[in-house]
């Protein structure tokens, strides 16, 4: 499904030349067009090539060269730290024969085109064919203004550095080619990516362009946005989720030192002052009457009785034939970004500019549209890098209460959610449980049913729905559920569905969707299914892995992660796999539970098989946080419901892993190209999750059945 | 509203605040000093990790009050000149950042780490309690072992 689509947008793209005083080429999904190969094709310029000044035609991707020589690449997928920025700027320099420290990756500012969008891992493969031709485009044409600059054949000349080099060693800078290049319409040299043996960049580990800023404070992270006399905000909000404001006494509040505003928006109480610790002082002093909240009457055994309501029974036995059952469930999980959700928004009465880290920037924009009753064209979104997201930033809360707080004052606002506020009232992956059984006969597997329930999921403009319908399944949940929900074993007939429960919990897709609670269940299973078959775990996922490839990675798993070595009592090795995205890796993990209650995950190790590793070190990066995310969501972090309210209040108490709950020792094997792009920032967290709780049963002697394991 | 007189990264500054506010609102509020992170207000996911005459706290919870007359480095006074700290270094020569939010603090935190004990053991590092959400941590106790080393 997924690849089917990757491939619909790898054909609809079409790269073109813009009118601009440097050469500036651009990449845009032709949704009229098929362009199997690169066209200087934009609409009325499809046939001449001549340089487009259509300023409606709008861009998915758009590089530029300067005269100062810098490779200028606006970027439309937003980076929350999973490093999609250096990535693509690894594409552009690899086309372009640049150098990677030439290319400057900036993110583009909401422009209601598709593509763009971050989530489900498309990144990669959607930009991965596109941003390599916008590439091969640009560098055709610079070396075409070289060769007529110079009188020589363009086919004699190289490129390197940044720069055309001629045989009789002269050479010209890319900046210094870039105005003559903008007029270039037909390159004299092929202007197509090169093939993958040639490649010198991709592949080559990289570290992240950013991290020189980062390691010096300098990034400026969407909170650290200084718009002139933007007043820090904060909401005071209601005791249980969306709960409502009935009525507000701000008469204690205004007087506080420093408090400039009060304003009431639906989701609550602003108060805007000169820091933001006036504007808290001056919300704790509110005397404001809540409204109930939709789930009010609904805790955590509400939520578990209502999962296990959804769930019908299992098809009958075939006679004579054993079977294997399993029950897991996995508590609500806050996305918990480091940096809260938070916007800064300067709203006039003609126009709004919103600064915010968004993975949805055209979702964000038409959010405040809503908000603001501004046209569409009033309204500009400047995309920040954000402090994480694993799905937080699919949603624009703060954008748009900002948005709405400077409507009202007139004034520009940086309104920040607390933690408490993102807690509580942020949104999570949702509750969910799972039935199931393998059923085998005479040694041979003859069914598997895998009957799963969980609170119902907000996708809200998410990428991975694209081009997913409800069709004949009772919610959008159950369908996807259906479509990404594969079992890579051979495990005889397959029964899968997914019901969701409409409880109005505020939801959004976690890194990894279904896949880092179910598909752990599932490889969970397999450890139960060897545990009666008195298999080995490892031998027995290779033998009825379905693919070629699956057994390659768990093979090599078994073979460099040091599968079966003695371990001592209380200590032991569990194992998980996982395919998705064009992609597949296993994670071995070694625990030490010795102290049940506070197990150590000390070793972990991945293989994965990614098709095309761009930048193996920042998958490497990508993989070791999916590894902390299996161990969070399955040992210790997660959100407990208590009438309507969230128990748990920051992170003092929604547990997440800190340095002495990570491995000792973490270890990746990527394996070889195999010229299929597959993505990679949610490959592990399956794979991750399926270990740690398979280690942890093992080396207890246990079952662990209900995430996380200590809550 | 009391005056208070402080060092920050070497250069001194005086600020109009009340006493009971956070060092963290003053640096990033009044002094536009933004390296410090919030990510909690009450000390526990320590993001805002910086140096208090030289020791480590958590600007979200310290009062300007406490920081009369003292000297405050952020993230953004620990390099010297165009020098970076060894730990800084460290940081890149590891690629420790993802996101990196948590990383002012967590490499003020290592730098605090280092300064205590110059060879610090696992247990030592396990010790750290900055939170980073993208799960960095492999790699910042592979970077702490390299500056340690350096």
């Amino acid at each position: 499904m997924t690849s089917e689509r990757n491939t619909l947008d790898r054909r609809r793209f079409i790269t073109f030349l813009v009118a601009a005083p440097t050469l500036t080429v651009a990449a845009r999904l032709g949704i009229d067009l098929t362009a199997d190969t690169p066209a200087m094709a934009a609409k009325g310029t499809t046939a001449t090539g001549e340089p487009t000044t259509d300023t409606n035609l709008g861009t998915t991707y758009v590089l530029r060269v300067t005269s100062a020589n810098r490779i200028v690449f606006e970027s439309p997928k937003a980076d929350v730290g999973q490093g999609i920025s250096t990535a693509l700027g690894m594409l552009v320099a690899e086309e372009l024969d640049a150098r990677l420290g030439d290319v400057d990756t900036v993110l583009a500012d909401a422009a209601d085109l598709p593509g763009q969008s971050v989530g489900g891992s498309v990144s990669m493969r959607n930009a991965y064919t596109p941003v390599r031709e916008l590439g091969a485009q640009a560098r055709a044409r610079l070396v075409t203004a070289a060769a007529r600059r110079w009188g020589l054949p363009a086919a004699t000349l190289t490129t390197h550095d940044t720069a055309v080099h001629a045989p009789d060693g002269r050479s010209a800078s890319y900046g210094s080619l870039a105005a003559d290049a903008a007029g270039v319409t037909r390159p004299d040299v092929p202007a197509t990516p090169k093939p993958a043996s040639r490649h010198t960049v991709i592949g080559t580990p990289a570290p992240q362009r950013e991290g020189r800023a980062i390691v010096t404070g300098a990034t400026t992270f969407s909170l650290d946005v200084a718009v002139p006399g933007a007043l820090p905000t904060v909401v005071a909000r209601p005791p249980t989720i969306s709960g409502t404001v009935r009525s507000v006494d701000a008469s204690a509040a205004q007087a506080m030192p420093g408090v400039i505003a009060v304003t009431t928006i639906p989701t609550g109480v602003a108060v805007s002052a000169r820091t933001f610790h006036e504007a808290m002082k001056g919300r704790d002093a509110l005397r404001v009457s809540w409204g109930p909240g939709p789930v009010d009457t609904v805790s955590d055994s509400t939520v578990s009785e209502r999962l296990q309501q959804a769930i019908p029974p299992f098809a009958s036995l075939p006679l004579l034939s054993n079977h294997v059952d399993g029950r897991f469930e996995f508590a609500f999980v806050n996305h918990a970004p480091m940096e809260t959700n938070s916007a800064t928004a300067d709203v006039r009465p003609n126009s709004a500019v919103v600064w915010a880290s968004t993975k949805v920037p055209n979702s964000t924009r038409s959010a405040v549209v809503s908000a603001t009753g501004l046209p569409k064209n009033a309204v500009t979104v400047h995309v920040m890098r954000g402090g994480g997201s694993f799905g937080r930033r699919l949603s624009s809360e703060a954008p748009v209460e900002a948005a709405q707080v400077s409507q009202a004052l007139g004034r520009p606002v940086k309104l920040m959610w607390t933690r408490e506020d993102d807690v509580r009232h942020g949104r999570m992956r949702p509750a969910s449980m799972h039935r199931m059984r393998i059923t085998y006969l005479n040694g041979q597997m003859v069914s598997f049913q895998n009957l799963s329930s969980a609170v119902q999921l907000d996708f809200l403009d998410s990428p991975v729905i694209d081009g997913i319908g409800i069709g004949g399944y009772p919610s959008i949940g159950s369908a996807f559920f259906a479509i990404t929900q594969e079992t890579p074993y051979a495990l005889g007939a397959e029964t899968k569905a997914l019901n969701e429960v409409p409880l109005d919990f505020p939801t959004a897709t976690w890194r990894s969707v279904y896949s880092g609670h179910n598909r752990a269940a599932e490889e969970l299973m397999m450890d139960r299914l060897a545990t009666r078959l008195d298999r080995d775990p490892m031998a027995l996922r290779i033998e009825l892995a379905r693919e070629e490839q699956a057994k390659t990675v768990l093979r090599t798993l078994r073979d460099e992660g040091g599968w079966g070595r003695s371990m001592p009592t209380g200590w032991a090795q569990g194992v998980g796999f996982h395919k998705e995205y064009n992609a597949r890796a296993g994670c071995l993990v070694e625990i030490d539970a010795t102290k049940p209650a506070a197990p150590r995950v000390t070793k972990a190790f991945v293989v994965a098989d990614v098709g095309i590793p761009v930048n193996p070190r920042g998958l490497e990066a990508q993989f070791a946080g999916c590894v902390m995310d299996g161990i969070g969501t399955i040992l210790q972090a997660g959100n407990h419901i208590d009438s309507g309210r969230v128990r748990e209040t920051s992170f003092a108490d929604f547990r997440w892993p800190r340095q002495r709950h990570a491995p000792l020792q973490f270890g990746m094997r990527l394996l070889p190209p195999t010229g299929s792009i597959g993505g990679g920032g949610e490959l592990v967290v399956p794979a991750a999750a399926a270990a740690v709780a398979s280690a942890y049963g093992r080396a207890t002697g246990s079952e662990p059945w209900r995430f996380p394991i200590s809550f | 509203m009391p005056t208070y007189t402080l060092s920050v990264n070497g250069k001194r500054v005086s600020v109009d605040a009340p006493a009971d506010m956070p060092l963290l609102w003053v640096l990033r509020d009044l002094l536009g000093i933004t390296g410090p992170k919030y990510g909690c207000g009450i000390g526990a996911c320590r993001a805002c990790t910086s140096h208090l005459n030289g020791a480590e706290i958590q600007p979200c919870v310290v009062p300007i009050s406490d920081c009369a007359n003292k000297q405050v480095t952020t993230i953004e006074g620990l390099a010297s000149g165009g020098t970076l700290h060894p730990v800084q270094q460290a940081w890149l020569d590891e690629d420790v950042p993802q996101c990196g939010y948590c990383q002012p603090g967590q490499i003020m935190a290592a730098a605090a780490l280092l300064k205590r004990t110059s060879r610090p053991s696992d247990a030592e590092i396990d010790a750290i309690q900055n939170v980073c959400r993208c799960g960095t941590y492999c790699r910042i106790r592979s970077a702490i072992k390299k500056a340690a080393a350096s």
